[in-house]
């Protein structure tokens, strides 16, 4: 057993820094750990809640932040009406509550170190968490690698970090941003006002224009088989796609 | 240690001795994969039993759906946290699958692999005695392509990722080699009764 794998294995807790609206259903939590951890873009922790009888609830979230020395990891969490893990953090959570968490966890949905080849991410609602962390990994990187997200939300409300990803898109040449807004007409051109399909796809590869030899799909079940399946049908090998599910 | 203002849901009552601990019930059945959901045809699809590189018996579709099928319900358990009562499944048992092919126990540890490259390790013990089967249906219906479909692992007492999906051979090792997830920080046994959901677990 070694060290770091210990660490992973140990549970741990940490103090809520700091509380953020983001999206009418996404808070972010930033997290200070009691013993900081280095992590990989694509991982997630383990969060455990412990009621006063004893009964525990434990719920994977990706972690939001980039890999850093900072002892503060953020989580960005979406209030499901039927949860109780994300009720709990949306409803009952202050800064200054104590958590209980493990990580970081995950071995295989992981930004590619060193990273040269151009990467396809895509995402909707929530399930761009992980593929945040990687594009905030990414900025750090010199030369940076060329990336599109093409990320799928109902309304331009629900677009998740939006201001940050337009701001990097402005500032960073290498960064292509396609949004599909579902249930409303988006303002930008280059956006497009429906579900994901393989038009949308093949239209992002040809703005990206090298062959992405990585693509991480992250979101629902009904969504990432629509975004793979697109993909594969826009000439992507299954091999260099990997997927994240939300689930249970 | 207690969470402040955390008094959780409490709904599993009196199924509560069925879920093991860290996890909690579902009445969906949610869907994980690593990568892409394979697409496999009825026509082409293959199954193989190999003793480490040597195929012992292959079937194709029809040949394997030829042979004695069981039905079981079972309760399962995903490392992710649900864990899902009661759910019932028809396939061929693994030693029904052993008898046809004409083998015993060539060695004691076994890797199934799938159709889209994952792999996932148990000891033959666990698959032994009515413990595990290639899953044909789920509730009744043929198994539906999210779940694995054609044909799925289905080891009910470990966690679920043994449970391999799209499964297309079982291949029998001199030692316990580590399958997908298991090479990726999960459990070498994945037992849920004991938690035993990452490496050192």
């Amino acid at each position: 057993m070694t060290e770091n794998s210990a660490q992973i294995a140990s549970w741990q807790s940490c103090v809520i820094d700091g509380i953020v609206q983001q999206t009418p259903s996404v808070k972010s939590f930033f997290l200070r750990l009691s013993r900081p951890f280095a992590h990989i873009a694509g991982q997630h922790v383990d969060i455990r809640l412990t009621a006063p009888d004893g009964y525990n609830a434990m719920r994977s979230y990706s972690i939001a932040s980039a890999a850093a020395s900072s002892p503060i990891i953020e989580l960005a969490i979406e209030r499901l009406s039927d949860g109780e893990v994300s009720l709990f953090f949306h409803d009952i959570a202050l800064i200054g509550d104590e958590i209980e968490l493990r990580g970081p966890l995950g071995g295989h949905f992981l930004w590619p170190e060193p990273a040269v080849d151009a990467v396809l991410l895509i995402g909707a609602g929530s399930g761009l968490v992980p593929l945040m962390a990687m594009i905030r990994q990414r900025s750090t990187l010199k030369p940076t690698v060329p990336t599109a997200l093409l990320l799928s939300a109902q309304t331009a409300e629900d677009v998740l970090f939006s201001k940050e990803l337009h701001s990097i898109e402005i500032r960073d040449a290498e960064f292509v941003l396609a949004l599909a807004i579902t249930r409303e007409i988006p303002i930008r051109a280059s956006d497009f006002a429906r579900r994901i399909d393989v038009a949308m796809v093949q239209d992002v590869l040809a703005r990206l224009h090298r062959k992405p030899t990585q693509v991480f799909v992250c979101g629902s079940n009904g969504f990432v088989n629509i975004a793979t399946e697109s993909a594969l049908l826009a000439g992507l090998d299954a091999s260099i796609i990997k997927t994240e599910r939300y689930g249970g | 240690m207690v969470t402040r203002g955390f008094t959780g849901r409490g709904s599993d009552g009196d199924q509560s001795d069925r879920i093991p601990p860290g996890q909690h019930l579902v009445e969906n059945f949610p869907v994980l994969t690593a990568g892409p959901t394979p697409n496999v045809e009825l026509s082409d699809w293959k199954f193989t039993v190999k003793i480490g590189p040597r195929h012992v018996k292959i079937w194709n579709w029809s040949e394997f759906n030829a042979l004695p099928t069981t039905k079981v319900t079972r309760d399962i358990h995903c490392v992710t946290s649900w864990s899902k009562l009661d759910t019932v499944w028809e396939g061929v048992l693994v030693e029904d699958i052993l008898a046809a092919a004409g083998i015993l126990q060539p060695t004691d540890f076994v890797l199934a692999h799938s159709y889209d490259g994952y792999s996932t390790n148990v000891p033959l013990a666990d698959l032994l005695s009515g413990k595990a089967m290639v899953a044909l249906t789920y509730a009744g219906k043929p198994l539906p392509r999210d779940h694995g479909g054609p044909a799925r692992l289905l080891v009910p007492h470990l966690y679920l990722w043994k449970s391999a999906k799209w499964v297309n051979a079982l291949q029998f090792t001199t030692r316990d080699e580590a399958g997908f997830w298991e090479l990726r920080g999960y459990h070498i046994y994945g037992d849920p009764w004991r938690e035993q959901r990452y490496t050192d677990d």
